[in-house]
């Protein structure tokens, strides 16, 4: 009769602990980890009933997996990914189109031209190049104060870039060359600029951070790495060159077929919220609401005025095209250096 | 002979085996009687361990039905047989203790415990190991190791014993002691007992009835006298004992002539006068002459070589008359010494009994 | 003999006893096991390789793609001169230490022996790491490489050195041990040079050693993917290209040629080192005279010095990690510190990776073990059976074959195909336990198979002869005296499930990240300081356990002494 009562009790216990459970959303991020753990602490002081369960990893692993995904999707929300990837999702009908509340605060760029929207924007993020002062010393060579810069033969071997099949930074720095310098000279451009490459990352965060180590002199990566590593010590310069710099946005959308769509509404419109806004603003310069924006300690402040007007419908549509290119060109040349 | 299934305790019939083309066992036919004894013998190859898996059920047959004590158990799986099984390897369970491995056949929850453990003790006072109860079988020796693995087999009682050459991994001393221990065990129980062996003494000293196989075919069934008094062909002749063959030719129908000498027979194979026979001699049917007066045909012979085999001695000749080079007797040690015998001595031999006679090959 | 033929049609067919429909049961159960997570996932693979991005059937045009971009195609160049030089080196290296170990007296055998095992210890990233510290632009010895650039063959040749040589020194010790002394005396006798004996009886007693490790080690090198990731730079191999257009440029399809490339040369390579290895078993059964090397002072000496440099290098490719993981900030600030062991601020999925990591790697040796031993036994012990039974050898040696970055990808196309109701098991722990068991079967299941064919065939007839049920059989004799082979199986479960990356870069999840790939991935996002913190982490734990195997093992045949030796 005792087991009888604890097992009816228990169950009463799970019953009842079911009924509260919190909503939980898979939300897939490329947000930089050491983030996300705010990101979610700040969102349940409003919305303490969501628990957020993160799928974190760089841009093109998370863009592949939805990708792989497509026909059995995992993820309820993509909160932090770069634009261009949720543009190509948008292609391929995966993101639920909805128009979240306060989205008219947003800088009109920061939203999606669909009506209603099927994503919507939460801060920039803007390619830079890092240089390790330390190395630069020992090496004695100028600072690059533009793209053009980097194909000079003093920095040979003295450069890492992001490898654009697989990092969305790198793809990022790919089609804004060929939009700042046009096609034909942004292809001579970067045959230039290969010469001087040491070796191409897979992630777009690791040249800059090996430019702190001092493992290139040079790092072609984003100006928000920079500055963390800057931050942590590391014997840095950020340059924002002079051509212009190309940028991508981190985006908040609501993956079709979720079965929490109405948590999924919550968190898409907490993560236009003033209260969000302020939050990435604390690493990122340029942010949705960027009337908002204060500046942010080592980010270069000249960034707004250098970002070029990125047309990314063209970059997601000659995504393949561009990547074709560029693996023909420069890929097929990763012969033995030795 | 007919076939009386319900006489008998196990029939085979028509039992075939074949391994892909290889015949393993070829239309094998033959009752066993209950309480019978019976060696399979053979040498290595001739199917008699097939025929003792195929009885046990391990190795399927081919073709052909087994009854035992009237039941078909053609195809039923070995554990739907009614057999203990005893392997050259012991096969004991080297983790679980003496008692453990006498027992494991017992445990079943129907049977109390301490009528198990009465069970055991009796098996382990039957094969004379009742102190080993708690020992492990890698401390013990083969000897005591196989007679352990024969308690085991013995322990469900069965009503057929199979034995797969049990005393091969033995010693000289341990096997000739084993031997009889089993066939005093056997007797005593009254189990129908199968043993397979490639050793004729160990056939001869323990078996009520042989079979001798040769090459997947029954070439002999006999008691252990019949087999070696009256083999029925020249291999079983050959491979039971020792045997002198001579070539010989048919007189009249109870004359051969071996070499120059004339020897009568009562063999009734058929023969044709004129035709080219094999006759058969056992080393201890010659005997040095003199002993046996009334003799008509004097051999006369040469030894070659003396060899001791204890209380015989066993001599190699050679015959002009019997156009042999080498062949065997026996004699008795004393008989060497009466005679003060040595090599090179010439010697006039006499037949006892008349010789066998086996078709030319 | 006609007649019989005309018979042979109509064969007996045996009752089956329940013991039987037991057996045939579970070798049909884990049967469809290796069916389910090996067999359809590569046809899933392979017909994706004919299809295009919508799933329309396309013939070779991605083949065709392929070959004619030489982007990809050059992969396959290096990862036959990567594999090939690798196999070259580590076998020289390998057969070295073997023929010291095997035929000097040098001192401190056992400890060379142990050393020479860490690299099984590590995922093989880590060496490819250590390498950054050490002839990296800030690396403590890049002069030592006079100007040349490890990011690229050079470092991906060291780095696979490493990895490979513990398997190549196992088969190579395994081939001198069975050397047969008496051919030594002989030649001795015959006043032999030591020269020409190392040539006509060493050689040729160790080649099917040589030739089994070569394949062994070419396999390894041709399909790993941890060193070209961490220390390839720019040049390309097969390995790392699937990752790249699976992972970079979501081309599944590509993925899939790729891999039915790199699936070629494994697969061959396997095949003939099967056909060696049973050479090599007819040698072993043979009655040779075990080899006692006699005292030789100055040849001692010299393999001692060589032992010694083999063992700083391995040794040295760990401190270096440590030494990186304990670093603040290097090369800029020496000091020490725990910050790098802060995961969870960091790519990868923090301690929580570490944590699954565990927990994947015990789920893996447990239901591992449990699966391949019973398989093993049941295929080993039933009876009759023929088709049934080489149809499941084959499929448990298919595994082997299988590169575990193809088997991962394999199983996105199979498990998260809408259509499978299986996938609901993908990116849970329980798809990352299938592929690591599914992954290493072969081996797991080679070990249980010699173990139980060193058993007496003849228990399983006395067990049914005396009507006992084969699962007490199974119970009673069969696991305790095969107990040392199944720890075996589980530990060698356990540390591959803690190194290995290959197969579940493709499968992990949310909330099932794991320590390895947390290094895969932190070195990938740059941070290399704690990518070296965690791969130590798996290092000592690996290590830890190995330990604990040992004990358990020494503790395991002191009670069961009993039994197993004759007192």
């Amino acid at each position: 009769m005792k087991t009888l009562k604890s097992i009816v009790s228990c169950l009463a216990i799970i019953a009842f602990s079911l009924a509260n459970a919190q909503t939980e959303l898979t939300v897939y991020t490329a947000v930089e980890a050491e983030d996300l753990k705010k990101y979610a602490d700040r969102f349940n002081e409003d919305h303490p009933d969501i628990k957020i369960n993160w799928v974190r990893d760089s841009t093109g692993i998370v863009t592949a997996k939805l990708l792989a995904e497509k026909e059995n999707p995992q993820a309820d929300v993509i909160w932090g990914l770069a634009a261009t990837s949720l543009l190509l999702m948008k292609g391929e009908g995966m993101l639920e189109a909805y128009s979240p509340n306060g989205v008219d605060a947003l800088d009109p760029k920061f939203v999606d031209k669909s009506d209603p929207p099927t994503w919507t924007g939460m801060d920039a993020w803007v390619a830079a190049i890092c240089v390790n002062t330390v190395e630069q010393e020992k090496y004695g060579f100028a600072t690059p104060t533009s793209w053009q810069d980097l194909t000079k033969p003093e920095y040979k071997d003295h450069v890492a870039m992001p490898n654009p099949s697989s990092s969305g930074t790198g793809f990022l720095d790919v089609s804004s060359w060929l939009q700042i310098f046009g096609e034909e000279d942004g292809w001579k451009f970067m045959d230039g600029l290969h010469e001087n490459i040491h070796h191409y990352t897979h992630s777009g965060s690791k040249p800059c951070k090996q430019a702190a180590r001092g493992e290139v002199p040079i790092g072609v990566s984003f100006a928000f790495r920079g500055a963390k590593s800057k931050a942590e010590g590391a014997p840095i310069e950020i340059i924002i060159p002079e051509e212009g710099i190309g940028w991508d946005m981190e985006a908040t959308a609501i993956v079709k077929g979720t079965d929490n769509l109405e948590a999924a509404k919550t968190l898409v419109d907490w993560s236009i919220s003033e209260k969000a806004n302020k939050m990435y603003n604390e690493g990122y310069a340029v942010i949705g609401i960027q009337s908002l924006a204060k500046p942010v300690e080592h980010f270069p402040e000249n960034i707004p005025e250098k970002m070029i007007d990125n047309d990314f419908e063209w970059a997601a549509a000659n995504r393949k095209a561009i990547l074709a290119e560029w693996q023909s060109r420069y890929d097929s040349k990763s012969e033995p250096k030795s | 002979m007919s076939i009386n299934k319900a006489s008998h305790y196990l029939v085979i019939e028509n039992l075939t085996k074949r391994f892909g083309e290889f015949v393993a066992l070829q239309d094998i036919n033959l009752n066993i009687n209950e309480s019978e004894f019976v060696c399979f013998l053979g040498p290595s190859g001739c199917g008699k361990t097939t025929l003792l898996r195929a009885i046990a059920g391990l190795d399927l047959q081919s073709s052909g039905n087994i009854f035992q004590a009237g039941k078909d158990i053609s195809v039923l799986p070995p554990s739907g047989r009614d057999f203990g099984i005893v392997f050259q390897s012991y096969a004991l369970f080297p983790n679980l203790t003496v008692a453990k491995n006498v027992s494991y056949g017992l445990e079943n929850a129907k049977i109390p415990k301490d009528q198990i453990n009465k069970r055991v003790n009796e098996l382990l006072e039957m094969v004379g190991l009742p102190e080993k109860a708690n020992a492990y079988p890698a401390n013990l020796s083969g000897g005591q190791q196989q007679r352990i693995a024969l308690a085991r087999a013995l322990a469900t009682s069965p009503s057929l014993l199979l034995l797969d050459e049990p005393l091969s991994a033995l010693d000289a001393k341990v096997r000739v002691f084993l031997r009889h221990e089993i066939k005093q065990l056997q007797r005593k129980l009254g189990v129908t007992t199968i043993m397979v062996t490639h050793d004729q003494e160990e056939a001869l000293t323990m078996a009520d009835r042989i079979v001798v196989m040769k090459q997947g075919v029954i070439e002999q069934i006999g008691s252990p006298n019949e087999i070696y008094q009256q083999p029925k062909s020249v291999f079983v002749a050959d491979f039971i004992g020792t045997m002198n063959f001579f070539e010989a030719q048919v007189m009249a129908d109870n004359q051969i002539k071996i070499g120059e000498l004339q020897f009568e027979h009562d063999s009734n194979i058929d023969t044709v006068v004129g035709e080219r026979v094999t006759a058969a001699v056992r080393p201890e049917e010659f005997v040095i002459s003199q002993q046996v007066e009334s003799s008509e045909h004097k051999i006369e012979a040469t030894i070659r070589e003396i060899e001791f085999l204890g209380s015989l001695v066993r001599l190699r000749l050679s015959s002009k008359q019997m156009q042999a080079k080498s062949f065997i007797m026996n004699i008795e040690e004393r008989m060497f010494r009466a005679n003060a015998l040595d090599e090179g001595d010439t010697i006039s031999l006499s037949v006892i009994t008349s010789p066998r006679l086996y078709p030319h090959d | 003999m006609a007649e019989a033929i005309a018979k042979s049609g109509a064969e007996l067919k045996q009752k089956l006893s329940r013991d039987d429909v037991l057996m045939r049961g579970l070798i049909a159960v884990v049967g469809l096991y290796l069916l389910v997570t090996l067999v359809l996932p590569l046809y899933a693979m392979l017909s994706k390789s004919f299809k295009d991005h919508d799933g329309n059937f396309i013939g070779l045009a991605n083949y065709i793609e392929y070959f004619s971009t030489p982007a990809l195609s050059a992969s396959i160049v290096n990862s036959l001169f990567i594999a090939s030089i690798t196999t070259f080196i580590t076998l020289t290296l390998a057969f070295g230490l073997a023929y010291g170990l095997m035929r000097s007296n040098m001192p401190f055998k056992a400890f060379f022996k142990i050393v020479a095992m860490v690299p099984i210890l590590v995922p093989s990233l880590l060496p490819g790491i250590a390498l950054v510290y050490l002839f990296g632009r800030q690396g403590f010895m890049n002069w030592a490489l006079f100007g040349h650039d490890i990011y690229g063959p050079i470092g991906i040749v060291i780095a696979e050195v490493f990895f490979t040589l513990p398997h190549a020194l196992i088969i190579l010790t395994t081939a001198f041990s069975i050397s047969d002394a008496r051919l030594y005396e002989a030649a001795q006798v015959l006043n032999a040079s030591k020269f020409k004996i190392f040539w006509t009886v060493t050689l040729p007693g160790a080649r099917y050693g040589v030739i089994s490790a070569a394949f062994v080690v070419f396999t390894l090198a041709i399909t790993d993917f941890g060193a070209p990731k961490v220390i390839g730079g720019d040049f390309n191999v097969l390995a790392t290209d699937i990752y790249k257009q699976v992972i970079g440029q979501q081309n599944f399809e590509m993925g899939a040629v790729v891999s039915v490339v790199l699936l070629i040369p494994a697969a061959l390579a396997f095949f003939v080192d099967r056909i060696v290895q049973k050479k090599q078993v007819a040698l072993l059964t043979s009655r040779a005279v075990a080899y006692e090397p006699k005292p030789n002072k100055l040849f001692d000496h010299c393999m001692l010095a060589y032992a010694i440099l083999f063992s700083v290098f391995i040794l040295g490719m760990i401190a270096v990690c440590q030494y990186a993981a304990l670093v603040k900030f290097y090369p800029y600030n020496l000091s020490l510190s725990l910050k790098n062991y802060n995961f969870d601020l960091m790519d990868g999925g923090g301690w929580a990776a570490y944590w699954n990591s565990l927990k994947m790697a015990g789920l893996t040796a447990v239901i591992g073990t449990c699966i391949i031993f019973v398989g093993a036994y049941v295929v080993e012990k039933v009876r009759g059976f023929t088709q049934g039974r080489m149809l499941f050898q084959f499929l448990a040696m298919l595994p082997m074959a299988v590169p575990g970055l193809v088997l991962g990808l394999a199983y996105i196309f199979f498990f998260n195909s809408p259509a499978n109701p299986l996938n609901t098991l993908y990116h849970t722990m329980a798809i990352l336990v299938i592929s690591t068991i599914t992954h290493f079967y072969t081996v797991s299941h080679l070990t249980a198979t010699t173990a139980l064919k060193q058993m007496d065939s003849e228990f399983e007839d006395v067990s049914a002869s005396l009507k006992q049920p084969v699962f007490k059989m199974f119970r009673q004799v069969t696991v305790p005296v095969s107990m040392p082979a199944i720890l075996d199986i589980s530990i060698y479960l356990f540390v591959n499930a803690m190194t290995t990356v290959s197969a579940v870069v493709f499968l992990y999840g949310p909330d099932t990240n794991l320590a390895s790939v947390a290094v895969l991935n932190m070195d990938d996002a740059g941070d290399i300081a704690p990518a070296a913190a965690m791969g130590m982490m798996i290092f000592y734990t690996a290590a830890g356990v190995k330990l604990l195997h040992y004990f358990s093992t020494l503790g395991l045949y002191k009670s069961t002494q009993r039994w197993r030796s004759k007192s």
